[in-house]
């Protein structure tokens, strides 16, 4: 059964590269460039060092901003989930963050802090954080009242409650934070960087575009996604089996 | 450890219906040290309501319970119908996390009473309910509190199972010694644990009566003998019929 998945999982895989193959021969035009030539542009770009460079700017951007977004979001997700107070105060604020457009706070954070990189990790921050909290905050009021009782019982005191029983509750809920969390930073960060940096991934597609350089651009986001899937594969997924042992 | 005495003047608690009703009403027990004691009363009459007072997860309520001459609090340990083992830590870290330091030796000592060393190391999704019961069990005594809280804990055992762990739990106890405050509805299994019985009344709760167990501790795995005393019990004080 599960060799069948894997082989499934290569057949449309490879099925999705020969529609790309057929649709680029069919179209004949630089618009849409056959998966050789990307693939081709791929490897010049990062033999230029041109790639790495710009990836590794637009990555560090990502690991600071998601950082940032995830110990605030978790730290303040308890908080709203354990006090149902301060969650009624907040709720208001959370449903306007949750809705606005991400373009706007990026130009406001832009036009009131000035092009800088502070601008740009903040109106990531801004972007990512209310969903975190909110992710956070339900997994907080769904946890175990009866096993809390039992660490109140058996004297536990704060710090062994929150790493035994607490945390290994809220591990689905900062997973799915950190899933969705990057899925969404990374597009983000693009538009943060067209609008108002000079290096990283989303400059460099801005550059690409005014040249029309489709090419290039497929190759970026190739080059963008690899590193993504390595991020779930290398490092998410091992956490997940690891935190998730004790399963039946 | 000494005596324990628990002195409930009342608790009341406010419905839907934003009606007061007691709880509990002028509840008075001591419970004498290392004594197992069974509280039987109907489903419902606040049992657990008195263990949550007595575990301190229910703190609105006048009286007091208190231990020894100086009437300082007792230190407990709850064991709840429920085992509430942490699904994500093994036996023996579910054991661990409730003491203060590591004592691997009474660890070792109380798993191997309770013929459990060989899944020590498994997690509780992974063992059967009667196994977890008895983990359960294993993390009240490791922490060697002044008294023992016990809700049902085998309730909802097959009756072989809930004899086996019984008797493994008599055994434990009987190598370490505690005041035992064991909560049931099931009148032979109170006969078979208990030295003493403390029968309750519900709504509210108060002690209607109070019965040594006469039967001698190696004698209790005897049916027959737990059905006469369970017979005569019935015959001789029939406000107990009502409460059962």
């Amino acid at each position: 059964m599960l060799l069948a998945n894997k082989t499934i999982s290569i057949l449309s895989f490879l099925l999705l590269i020969a529609i790309w193959q057929g649709l680029a021969v069919y179209i004949n035009d630089n618009t849409l460039p056959t998966p050789a030539i990307v693939i081709q542009v791929l490897g010049q770009e990062i033999k230029s060092g041109q790639l790495p460079h710009h990836l590794g700017i637009t990555l560090l951007r990502l690991i600071i901003s998601f950082s940032i977004s995830m110990f605030l979001g978790c730290a303040i997700g308890i908080l709203l989930g354990i006090n149902k107070k301060i969650d009624a105060f907040f709720d208001n604020w959370l449903v306007i963050f949750l809705n606005i457009p991400a373009l706007v706070t990026i130009i406001l954070c832009y036009v009131w802090f000035g092009l800088t990189e502070f601008s740009a990790i903040l109106a990531v921050v801004i972007n990512k954080l209310p969903n975190v909290i909110v992710t956070i905050r339900e997994g907080t009021k769904a946890l175990d009242k009866d096993l809390l009782e039992m660490a109140y019982c058996y004297k536990f005191g704060r710090k062994k409650t929150f790493l035994h029983v607490i945390w290994p509750q809220l591990h689905p809920f900062v997973m799915a934070a950190t899933r969705s969390g990057l899925a969404l930073i990374w597009k983000i960060i693009l538009v943060v960087e067209l609008l108002g940096r000079s290096d990283g991934m989303g400059y460099q597609i801005n550059l690409f575009f005014q040249l029309f350089d489709v090419a290039s651009i497929l190759a970026y986001t190739i080059a963008f996604i690899a590193v993504i899937q390595s991020i779930e594969l290398l490092i998410l997924k091992p956490l997940d089996k690891k935190a998730l042992r004790w399963k039946r | 450890m000494s005596d324990i005495y628990i002195d409930i003047k009342s608790k009341t608690y406010t419905t839907a219906d934003s009606q007061q009703h007691t709880a509990i009403a002028d509840l008075k027990l001591t419970l004498p040290e290392n004594q197992f004691i069974c509280l039987v009363g109907p489903s419902g009459c606040g049992k657990t309501t008195l263990l949550n007072i007595m575990a301190n997860l229910d703190t609105q309520y006048e009286g007091e319970i208190s231990s020894g001459q100086n009437h300082i609090k007792p230190s407990i340990a709850y064991i709840f119908q429920n085992p509430r083992l942490l699904p994500w830590r093994t036996v023996r870290e579910n054991i661990e996390l409730a003491l203060d330091k590591p004592q691997p030796d009474i660890i070792d000592t109380l798993l191997e009473t309770m013929q459990l060393t060989h899944i020590q190391h498994k997690y509780p999704e992974h063992l059967s309910l009667g196994m977890s019961r008895r983990i359960a069990i294993i993390r009240a005594f490791a922490t060697n509190p002044d008294i023992l809280l016990m809700d049902e804990p085998f309730v909802s055992l097959d009756t072989p199972t809930a004899r086996q762990v019984r008797s493994l739990l008599i055994n434990l106890w009987q190598i370490r010694p505690h005041t035992i405050l064991f909560v049931t509805h099931n009148l032979r299994e109170a006969i078979a644990l208990a030295d003493r019985l403390v029968f309750l009344s519900a709504s509210p709760m108060t002690v209607v009566s109070e019965v040594e167990v006469s039967i001698p501790r190696k004698e209790r795995n005897k049916e027959a003998l737990i059905e006469s005393f369970r017979q005569q019990l019935l015959d001789k004080h029939t406000i107990i019929k009502d409460l059962i």
